[in-house]
């Protein structure tokens, strides 16, 4: 996520434009090894050991997952306790008025309901989306990120900036152009 | 591996590029022209059948349900077994979606986009009945737990009442799971869109998706996890739907067999579903490339065994009646066998436990009328074991003085034929508006046959520890 602020030198980035999505994985992990940090590859459908290549480990859509479904499993259980127990018992022919088990199958669902809701917008939190425009759209040719190109951009941030057009231009890209920032 | 590559070679057919792949999945989207004369004839019989449902459902309100053939005894009719019969339909665009991704079943891809819009069209349908057979929609509020002034609340031991959580959860993680799939390729409508008013839609409707590496990796977990959740959830609302009767104690509802062999009856009726969909949308859109006869041979044997699951579940009943030595029980079989209902129990037997078995030959499963006949007639049979589960238990219980007598009226019917219209209306505007087949699953998928060949013909493959791999 290298977007925050404004970039150094009057450009966002500089993208290389590969028409495979091995030689872009093959340029990102060159650009891992060479020491950038600061890059991000756009392709048109997930690109198995991509993020890896580029350094990235982000595991805290998991953890909201999870804590979604803990929610839900104790407010589902929680919110029956109150309702049944306290706010509004009912004594039927002396059965317990904390029935649990006949009470698994709302906690249940609503475990999946909360945990399903962390996920989507988990995911898009964290992804900063929706996020209706944004530098590397301006990239030529960049509307076949979404068809068949794969890009990587190293973005102006990055400490080792100054070597990125050299490097990106001897990877085996289709085109190497800048990315104008908006 | 090895079983991969066989059955990758016959995922994808023809001369593929990812342009080629993403051209023809979305032309179907992008005007008017690939859309014959069946699409239009569909989409007008739907209308039309939308507005018998409007109709049915108009009178419903004005009168009460007394228009329905719902009587005491038989206090259940064509309401609930629509419901189930939908809800069942239903939940074989989950099991597609879900079990079959966490399974890693590559062939999946081609079909789940269509299942899962079938999923969320047949809990559509499947919803307005328990609403309206309550006879006041306007206050079915009163059934979610909320603070109210009668300070009343639902009494959460009645299995009537998981229904409402059970349904209305699979129907909101079923939208979150369709929505999501559709981000990316929204992403590709967009930027492949020329006109400015379908590239501003898709722009809003594609959220600025990317298709950033950060992006994606997060997207996978997400979707991955909400597969896992789904999976469970499938099983969890048919087993409740199930439990609707099973908890009672009429003679026919009251055996333990019910969960499973409702949520097996559940995927055979939806695959029957998928395949009568999908073998005409295939032919008219030349989508054989991608949903090839090897998906509807899989199809098949998913039919196959479900069938056999559920045809052990009618001979366990019939154990359960006789080796319980429940008098009820007994008469209650008996009068399956030959009451006033036994042609439509004959019927149910060989619709879901003859007819299929002709799907055991290889040549049955590759011919599309026989898999088409065989899908309809499965639709017909899963909908008639509804018929026998409810009504038929229903209309002769234990006192011979409450016995009566069930049969639906024109406005059961109306309002039966409606939902299917209905139901074919939107699967229509879903094939008109969205991919009807994913995208991005697709251009994955041919990356992943592209790769295996590579891997195949050169020693060399990607660098250790990335890519390739499963």
């Amino acid at each position: 996520m290298g977007y925050h602020g404004e970039p150094e030198g009057g450009v966002y980035g500089i993208a290389a434009e590969f028409d495979n999505p091995e030689d872009l994985l093959v340029a990102a992990m060159k650009a891992s090894e060479s020491g950038f940090t600061k890059m991000d590859a756009y392709t048109p459908f997930p690109v198995e050991g991509l993020s890896q290549a580029l350094g990235m480990r982000d595991v805290r859509v998991k953890w909201i997952i999870f804590i979604g479904g803990l929610l839900g499993v104790s407010g589902g259980m929680g919110m029956m306790y109150y309702i049944s127990v306290i706010d509004y018992p009912l004594n039927i022919g002396g059965r317990p008025l904390f029935s649990w088990p006949a009470f698994i199958p709302v906690a249940f669902e609503c475990t999946v309901l909360i945990a399903a809701f962390g996920a989507v917008f988990g995911m898009l939190a964290l992804n900063g989306l929706p996020r209706p425009h944004h530098p590397i759209f301006d990239t030529a040719n960049f509307e076949r990120a979404s068809q068949d190109r794969f890009f990587l951009c190293i973005e102006a941030e990055d400490p080792q900036f100054d070597q990125a057009e050299k490097f990106l231009s001897g990877v085996g890209a289709v085109a190497v152009t800048e990315v104008e920032p908006s | 591996m090895a079983n991969d590559a066989i059955v990758q070679d016959t995922l994808i057919e023809g001369e593929q590029t990812y342009e080629t792949i993403t051209e023809r999945i979305s032309r179907v989207v992008m005007s008017w022209k690939p859309h014959g004369k069946g699409f239009y004839s569909l989409l007008l019989i739907g209308f039309l059948f939308v507005n018998v449902l409007m109709i049915s459902i108009g009178w419903l309100l004005y009168k009460g349900i007394g228009i329905w053939g719902n009587n005491i005894p038989a206090a259940w009719g064509f309401d609930i077994i629509n419901f189930v019969w939908w809800i069942g339909i239903g939940h074989a665009g989950t099991l597609i979606s879900a079990i079959l991704l966490l399974m890693r079943q590559k062939w999946r891809m081609s079909i789940n986009r269509f299942a899962e819009a079938m999923t969320i069209f047949a809990v559509m349908c499947a919803g307005m009945y328990p609403l309206l057979h309550t006879g006041r929609p306007w206050v079915a509020y009163w059934l979610f737990p909320y603070p109210n002034v009668l300070a009343v609340w639902p009494n959460f031991r009645s299995p009537l009442v998981w229904d409402v959580f059970a349904v209305s959860t699979y129907f909101t993680v079923s939208l979150l799971f369709w929505g999501i799939g559709l981000i990316p390729d929204f992403a590709s409508l967009r930027d492949r869109a020329t006109k400015p008013s379908m590239k501003l839609v898709y722009g809003v409707l594609s959220m600025g998706w990317r298709g950033s590496a950060y992006h994606w990796e997060r997207y996978n977990q997400a979707y991955l996890i909400l597969a896992g959740l789904s999976t469970p959830l499938v099983l969890s609302v048919h087993t409740i739907v199930s439990f609707d009767f099973a908890v009672s104690l009429v003679p026919g509802w009251h055996t333990t067999v019910f969960p499973p062999y409702f949520v097996a009856g559940a995927v055979y009726a939806g695959f029957a579903m998928v395949l009568t969909l999908g073998i005409p949308a295939r032919n008219w859109y030349n989508l054989k490339q991608y949903i090839t006869d090897k998906h509807i041979d899989w199809m098949c044997r998913i039919m196959l065994t479900t069938g056999l699951i559920v045809f052990y579940g009618y001979l366990l009943e019939i154990f359960y009646a006789f080796y319980s030595a429940n008098i009820y029980e007994r008469f209650m079989m008996m009068n399956r066998f030959g009451g006033p209902y036994a042609p439509f129990y004959w019927t149910l037997i060989f619709c879901n436990g003859v007819a299929p078995q002709i799907l055991w030959w290889k040549k049955a499963r590759y011919h599309i009328p026989t898999v088409f006949g065989v899908s309809l007639i499965v639709s017909l049979g899963m909908w008639l074991e509804r018929f026998i589960i409810i009504p038929v238990s229903l209309h002769r219980d234990f006192l011979p003085s409450s016995w009566g007598y069930y049969s639906p009226t024109i406005w059961d019917f109306g309002m039966f034929f409606g939902t299917i219209g209905f139901f074919l209306f939107m699967m229509m505007l879903f094939i008109r508006f969205l991919p009807m087949i994913s995208i991005f699953e697709m251009r994955e998928l041919f990356h992943h046959t592209q790769h295996e060949e590579h891997a195949h013909s050169h020693a060399v493959a990607a660098p250790a520890g990335t890519g390739g791999k499963e």
